[in-house]
C-alpha cells in the first residue's frame, strides 16, 4: 500500500504567522483520495474505568428521526451498540393487503418520504410486472425523469443535514433553496409537493404541463453552479476531512455481506448499481457513470453522493432531449381511467371508470419482486397476487433498514461524536425502516 | 492502487451490457442456470423449480434451505452473495401452507434467484437461520420473526424488531391478526398508559454496562425474577 502525505491548502481563510495561506497535512493514496490514519497508540495507559451507558434518542435531531441508540461508553469511546427502531412503525405492509394497486401508491408516498415520487415509480414499475403491462416510451422518459429529480432532492437533504451534524451551516442553506425549486417543478406537474402519489398502474397520474420542460432545462443548467459551490467549500475543507475521513469503514466484503446498498455499498468500493446491472426504464440506453469509493468510510460516501447528484444531472439533460411525443398512459381501459369528459359523457367510459375505482385492476396470479435504485439503496416492492384486486402480500425492502442494521459494525471503536457523523452517513429516513 | 481493491461486479464483470428486460412471458421463460444446477446437486430436496414473469423461483424442502443457500453463496460457478430480501407469504386460503421466501443476487454473474420454502399447516413455524451466511439476514429474520412469529433456528439475538418487546398482541402480519390489532382502542390505550417508560431498558442492555447495580431495589427484585421491564 503505497501511501503518501500531501498538503492541501485550507479552502478556509486563515493565515499563518508568515502571512501565508495556512496547509494541513492530509494523506492520500495514489489515486489522490484521501485515506484514513492510522490511529496512534494510544497515548493514556488503560484506566480501569466504569463503562457508561449512554442514551441517544428517540427524539434527537442528530438521530434524522425516531431512531434510538443505546451506547456503552468506556470513556468517549463506544465500546458496543445497540439501535432500536420501530417508533415509526404502522404497518404498511398489512394495510396494503386491503388496498387496490393503485390505492397502495399513497403508501408509497409515506415510506421514504425524502424519495416519494421515486417510490411512486418503483411500485407502478413492480406492479406492471405483476400484471405484464409494457409502458409506453413517454411514460418511460417521465418516469426517469421523476426518479432523477427525487434522488437530487434526497441527497440534496441529506447533504444538507449532514452538514448540520458536522457542523457546517452554510451549504445546508444553500442545498435547500435548490431542494425547493424542484418542489416547485413537482407542484406544477402533480399538484403535490411532498405526497406526490404521481404514477398510476399502467402510466402518470398527469402529463407534464406546457412549458414544464423549460422550467426543468432551466433547473439543469443553474444546478451545478450550486454544486460547484458546496464541492468548494466543503470536499477539501480541513475540518470537514478530519471530521470525516476513516469513519465507520466497512470492506467490500463486509459491505456485500451486511447486505449494504447504494452509496453505502459503492463508497466500499463495490461496483453494483440496479440501473447498470438489473436495469429498468431502459436505463441502459442513457450515459452516465456510476461513482465508486475505494475506502469505505464516511469522506467516501460524501464523494460517492455527490458525484450522483452530478450524473443525475446528466440523465436529467440527456432524458429532457429525448423527451418523445406520444400518449402517457397504456390503451387499457380495464387498467386506466378513462379521460374525465369521457366518463361524463359516454356510456362505455362511464362503466370503464366504475369498474376501475370500484372494482380495480386484477393482476393474474403470480409474484414479481422489482427493485430500482433509489437514493438510499436497492429498493425492492415483492407483490404476490391471487387474482384478486388486492395483494396477498406486499413486502417493501427498505434500503436505509438494512443499511442501518450494520451501524453497531461501523460505530464500535470511535468516538462518540464521530457516531453523529457515521449515522449521518448511512441516509436514513425512520418512515422507511419502521414503515 | 487504493486501499481496497475495487470489487468489479455487474457492469464491468462482463462484456455484455443487459437491457431492461421487455415483453416477458407470465410463465415459462427461460429459468436462470442455477435452476438446473440445484436441481442437479440436490436432487429431490429442490421440489421444483419455476420461472414466473422472468425469475427463477426454487422451491425448497424446509430441512435442507441452509445447505442450499450455503452452497448457493459458496459454490464458484453460482456465487450468490448478495441477500436482497427475506420475508415470508401467508396466502388469504388457510389450506395454503405458509411460504418462507429468500431473494438472493449474485453480484459476479449478475442473476438473481427466488429460493422459497414451504412451511405446511399444523407444522411449528421453524427454519434454520441463515444468519451465518449473511449477516444482513440479523434484522430481516428479526423483522419477520417479529411479523409472522417464524422462529429462526441459530439466530443468536431474534428478538422483536418493530413492535416493542412486550407486545402481546401477536404477528401483525398474519393473515388471522385482525387490521384494528386484537384488542379494543381503550384498552390498548390502557396498556400503553401502564408502561413505565423510564424503564425501558431491556435486561441485556443493563447487564452490558453494570447499571443493573444502580436500579431501585424494587426494580432489582423484578428483574431478578426474570420479569421484563417496562411488562
Amino acid at each position: 500500500m503505497a501511501k503518501r502525505t500531501v498538503e492541501v491548502e485550507l479552502s478556509t481563510t486563515g493565515l499563518d504567522a508568515q502571512g501565508r495561506p495556512q496547509r494541513v497535512p492530509i494523506i492520500t493514496n495514489d489515486g489522490g483520495s484521501a485515506v484514513a490514519v492510522e490511529a496512534p497508540p494510544s497515548l493514556e495507559p488503560e484506566l480501569e474505568g466504569e463503562h457508561m451507558l449512554i442514551n441517544i434518542g428517540p427524539q434527537h435531531p442528530a438521530t434524522h428521526g425516531v431512531l434510538r441508540l443505546v451506547l456503552e461508553l468506556d470513556g468517549e469511546t463506544v465500546v458496543r451498540c445497540i439501535p432500536h427502531i420501530g417508533y415509526l412503525h404502522c404497518g404498511f405492509e398489512k394495510i396494503g393487503e386491503y388496498r387496490q394497486y393503485n390505492q397502495i401508491i399513497c403508501w408509497t408516498d409515506r415510506e421514504d418520504y425524502l424519495n416519494s415520487i421515486g417510490n411512486n415509480v418503483a411500485f407502478a414499475l413492480g406492479a406492471e410486472k405483476l400484471f405484464g403491462i409494457e409502458i409506453t416510451e413517454r411514460c418511460k422518459v417521465l418516469r426517469v425523469i421523476a426518479s432523477e429529480l427525487s434522488r437530487i432532492m434526497s441527497h440534496l437533504v441529506w447533504l444538507g443535514t449532514f452538514c448540520i451534524d458536522i457542523g457546517a451551516f452554510t451549504p445546508f442553506l444553500w442545498a435547500f433553496q435548490r431542494r425547493e425549486e424542484i418542489y416547485r417543478l413537482l407542484e406544477k406537474w402533480i399538484g403535490a409537493r411532498l405526497t406526490t402519489s404521481a404514477t398510476r398502474v399502467g402510466g402518470m397520474a398527469a402529463d407534464i404541463p406546457n412549458g414544464w420542460m423549460d422550467g426543468l432545462r432551466q433547473f439543469i443548467r443553474t444546478f451545478p453552479h450550486t454544486l460547484d459551490e458546496i464541492d468548494r467549500v466543503l470536499t477539501r475543507n480541513a475540518i470537514w476531512v478530519g471530521r470525516t475521513v476513516g469513519l465507520g469503514v466497512m470492506t467490500p466484503d463486509e459491505a456485500i455481506n451486511w447486505g449494504l446498498s447504494g452509496p453505502m455499498l459503492r463508497a466500499s468500493g463495490v461496483d453494483y448499481d440496479v440501473r447498470k446491472d438489473f436495469p429498468y426504464l431502459d436505463y441502459e440506453t442513457y450515459d452516465f457513470e456510476v461513482p465508486v469509493g475505494t475506502s469505505g468510510d464516511v469522506y467516501d460516501r460524501y464523494l460517492v453522493r455527490f458525484e450522483e447528484l452530478r450524473q443525475s444531472v446528466r440523465i436529467l439533460q440527456q432524458a429532457a432531449d429525448r423527451l418523445p411525443d406520444g400518449p402517457v398512459n397504456i390503451d387499457d381501459p380495464r387498467i386506466i381511467l378513462p379521460p374525465k369528459s369521457k366518463a361524463t359523457s359516454e356510456m362505455e367510459s362511464m362503466i370503464h371508470h366504475f369498474k376501475v375505482v370500484m372494482e380495480g385492476p386484477r393482476p393474474p396470479v403470480g409474484e414479481a419482486y422489482l427493485a430500482v435504485e433509489s437514493p438510499k439503496g436497492e429498493k425492492g416492492y415483492y407483490m404476490v397476487s391471487d387474482g384478486t384486486a388486492k395483494p396477498v402480500r406486499w413486502r417493501i425492502r427498505p434500503p436505509s433498514f438494512i443499511n442501518l442494521a450494520a451501524i453497531p459494525k461501523m460505530v464500535e471503536g470511535h468516538l462518540l461524536s464521530d457516531v453523529i457523523a457515521i449515522n449521518a452517513s448511512i441516509d436514513i429516513v425512520m418512515g422507511e425502516i419502521d414503515r | 492502487m487504493s486501499r481496497f481493491e475495487v470489487v468489479r461486479t455487474g457492469a464491468s464483470a462482463t462484456e455484455s451490457q443487459p437491457s431492461t428486460p421487455k415483453n416477458i412471458p407470465h410463465r415459462g421463460a427461460p429459468a436462470n442456470p442455477s435452476g438446473k444446477a440445484l436441481q442437479d446437486k440436490f436432487g429431490a430436496r429442490i421440489n421444483r423449480v419455476e420461472v414466473i414473469w422472468g425469475e427463477t423461483v426454487a422451491y425448497v424442502a424446509p430441512g435442507a434451505v441452509k445447505e442450499v443457500i450455503q452452497w448457493l453463496r459458496d459454490d464458484p460457478s453460482q456465487r450468490y452473495d448478495f441477500l436482497s430480501d427475506l420475508t415470508a407469504v401467508e396466502y388469504r386460503d388457510a389450506e395454503v401452507p405458509i411460504e418462507i421466501v429468500w431473494h438472493l443476487r449474485s453480484l459476479p454473474y449478475r442473476r438473481f434467484l427466488r429460493i422459497k420454502t414451504q412451511i405446511p399447516k399444523g407444522r411449528p413455524l421453524e427454519i434454520d437461520s441463515v444468519y451465518d451466511i449473511y449477516r444482513a439476514a440479523d434484522w430481516l429474520e428479526r423483522e419477520c420473526y417479529d411479523m409472522f412469529g417464524i422462529k429462526f433456528k441459530g439466530h443468536p439475538d431474534l428478538r422483536r424488531l418493530l413492535m416493542w418487546e412486550s407486545y402481546k398482541e401477536g404477528f401483525p402480519l398474519r393473515k388471522d391478526f385482525p387490521l384494528r390489532g386484537r384488542f379494543s382502542r381503550s384498552e390498548q390505550l390502557r396498556q400503553a398508559l401502564a408502561q413505565n417508560p423510564e424503564a425501558r431498558y431491556s435486561m441485556e442492555e443493563l447487564t452490558i454496562a453494570d447499571a443493573f447495580q444502580e436500579l431501585p431495589e424494587e426494580m432489582k427484585k423484578r428483574l431478578s425474577k426474570g420479569e421484563r421491564t417496562g411488562e
